[in-house]
């Protein structure tokens, strides 16, 4: 069986970022950019379901600018066993992104796609649940446990209020959420390994996919700081404004 | 145009997030539609009639829609999609499941947690874990858009819509549920809570997390919280986690304890009213953003509070 893992490069996720001060956007010039964490996690059960023998080929896809290639590589790096970028300067929104990922299925035919389940920069939550609806797949969102067997995957799922297992037939899209596992650090050796598998680069033009956005941002601005808090000296002083300024209890 | 709020229930009873739902529906100005579907789910329609704004109830109701799989619902609702301006869904896991598949099948862009409506086709949102506020424009026909709750007062009681029966889309068969397990707590549900109380990493065992954070959420009829930090070290369920991944949150007081305050935990708690901290580490993040700071061992202090809360 195939797998295919979506990865998208995007700001570290320990950096604060800062808007523009033209609110154009944020500023993510010189800022150190990385792997998504949800897409990590995805690589890495791709890559557990190789070592189970269960995939025998796990392929990473990245849509973006050439840069992008770099994330690729870490994905090899961490077991993926070769690399397709979709590569683009325009601004990808996740409709998109989930019709250059269905194309690339087209070709590719996996039996399963697994995607973070929101990127940290837009925090859409969109991408994978768009390809399986464009590839008439069903979707197993928010992944916190995946089995495969006889054609059919078993996902437990985070929802609201507790947890799900729901039986999905393959092909499939799974999301991952933070708990399905702890991905690996990528060794040296591996690293350079990772620089000689296959990285095949392709134009959204060549997949026939108009990536045009649907969304215009009119602006991006600062949320709304809070005011500056005052430290209490001890419960008794807490107790007393809470009662008595903030009356909340 | 119409505007279609897809209902969130348990074939048994609406959840509150749909009556927020109906609160950001309000004001996109248009006749408010609720979706119910389900199996033997007649009473949510019930209650869904009841709800102030809404003009009509669509109730689809068959046995392929009992757990509600994205699959199917989404098919149902590309069917009535015609006669819509805006289908909304809260950004709840459930809503987060269906909304980008419905878009999708509808080829237009989904827009996700809104927090404020600026015109029928303007919204504003978070990004980057809430540290930016992006003001977007849709040039979609139909605008499919998921609502974030805390953002949007909840619709009340006083309507009287009336039910119409849709029929049901065909079974796709693509998806079964085989369990659900949920956390049965006697608490406040965490969404919609006025108080929470939130442990993290600092309370340094589940037996610490329990016995000191449950008698003072008693005591203030609070909810339970946590960071990522506290949930993967196994203090408590996931579903009580609070922030960028787990829920948003908004209640009036939000009392942090033994929480350093990453940028992730902020994201979802920022907005509360007052924030109070109890960290013994002075430079923790979380007093950047709390109303009122306390700097002590929070094994101490936190009993102390207890007490003294009346």
């Amino acid at each position: 069986m195939k797998i295919l893992v979506p990865v998208k490069r995007v700001v570290d996720y320990n950096v604060k970022v800062r808007v523009k001060a033209d609110g154009s956007g944020v500023d993510i010039a010189n800022v150190k950019m990385s792997m998504n964490p949800f897409d990590e996690i995805g690589v890495e059960e791709a890559v557990r379901l190789k070592e189970a023998a269960v995939a025998t080929e796990v392929v990473a896809v990245s849509c973006g600018l050439a840069a992008s290639q770099e994330t690729l590589r870490a994905a090899m790096a961490m077991g993926a066993d070769r690399g397709i970028l979709v590569e683009t300067d325009a601004e990808l929104q996740p409709l998109a992104v989930a019709k250059l990922l269905k194309a690339v299925c087209d070709k590719e035919q996996p039996q399963l796609v697994i995607c973070g389940k929101q990127a940290i920069d837009d925090d859409a939550n969109q991408t994978g649940q768009m390809l399986a609806a464009l590839a008439g797949w069903p979707q197993a969102t928010f992944a916190s446990k995946v089995s495969i067997a006889d054609g059919k995957a078993s996902v437990m799922r985070e929802i609201d209020g507790g947890v799900e297992t729901l039986s999905v037939t393959l092909p499939a899209v799974v999301t991952t959420d933070l708990r399905l596992n702890e991905p690996r650090y990528a060794t040296l050796p591996n690293i350079m390994k990772a620089k000689k598998k296959p990285l095949e680069t392709v134009k959204p033009a060549d997949l026939g996919v108009d990536v045009a956005p649907r969304l215009a941002t009119l602006k991006v601005s600062e949320p709304a700081q809070r005011k500056a808090g005052e430290m209490v000296a001890d419960v008794a002083q807490l107790v007393d404004k809470l009662k008595n300024v903030a009356k909340v209890i | 145009m119409a505007i279609l709020v897809i209902a969130e229930h348990d074939n048994q009873s609406l959840k509150a997030a749909t009556l927020n739902t109906v609160g950001a529906a309000a004001q996109l100005g248009g006749e408010v539609h609720v979706l119910v579907a389900g199996a033997g789910c007649g009473a949510v329609g019930e209650a869904a009639t009841k709800i102030a704004g809404v003009a009509k109830v669509l109730v689809c109701d068959a046995p392929h829609y009992e757990a509600q799989g994205a699959e199917n619902v989404a098919e149902l609702v590309k069917g009535l999609a015609g006669g819509y301006s805006h289908i909304l869904a809260a950004a709840t896991p459930a809503g987060k499941n269906m909304a980008p598949r419905v878009a999708a099948l509808l080829d237009v862009a989904q827009i996700s947690e809104i927090v404020a409506v600026e015109a029928p086709d303007t919204f504003v949102r978070p990004i980057y874990a809430g540290n930016a506020l992006a003001t977007v424009k849709s040039a979609d026909a139909v605008k499919v858009i998921t609502v974030r709750t805390t953002a949007f007062e909840a619709a009340g009681e006083g309507g009287a819509a009336a039910v119409e029966s849709v029929p049901a889309a065909a079974d796709l068969g693509l998806s079964a549920l085989v369990s659900r397990e949920l956390v049965k707590s006697e608490r406040p549900e965490l969404g919609a809570a006025k108080v929470i109380v939130a442990g993290g990493r600092g309370l340094g065992s589940a037996e610490n997390f329990h016995g000191l954070l449950e008698p003072l959420a008693d005591k203030l009829g609070a909810a339970i919280g946590a960071s990522r930090a506290a949930v993967d070290a196994g203090y408590c369920p996931n579903d009580y986690q609070v922030g960028q991944t787990g829920k948003v949150v908004a209640p009036q007081l939000y009392i942090a304890v033994g929480v350093s305050g990453a940028i992730q935990h902020l994201a979802g708690m920022k907005d509360s009213k007052v924030i109070v901290a109890i960290n013994k580490d002075p430079d923790a993040p979380i007093f950047q953003v709390a109303d009122y700071g306390l700097v002590g061992d929070l094994f101490q202090v936190v009993p102390e509070l207890t007490a003294a809360i009346g």
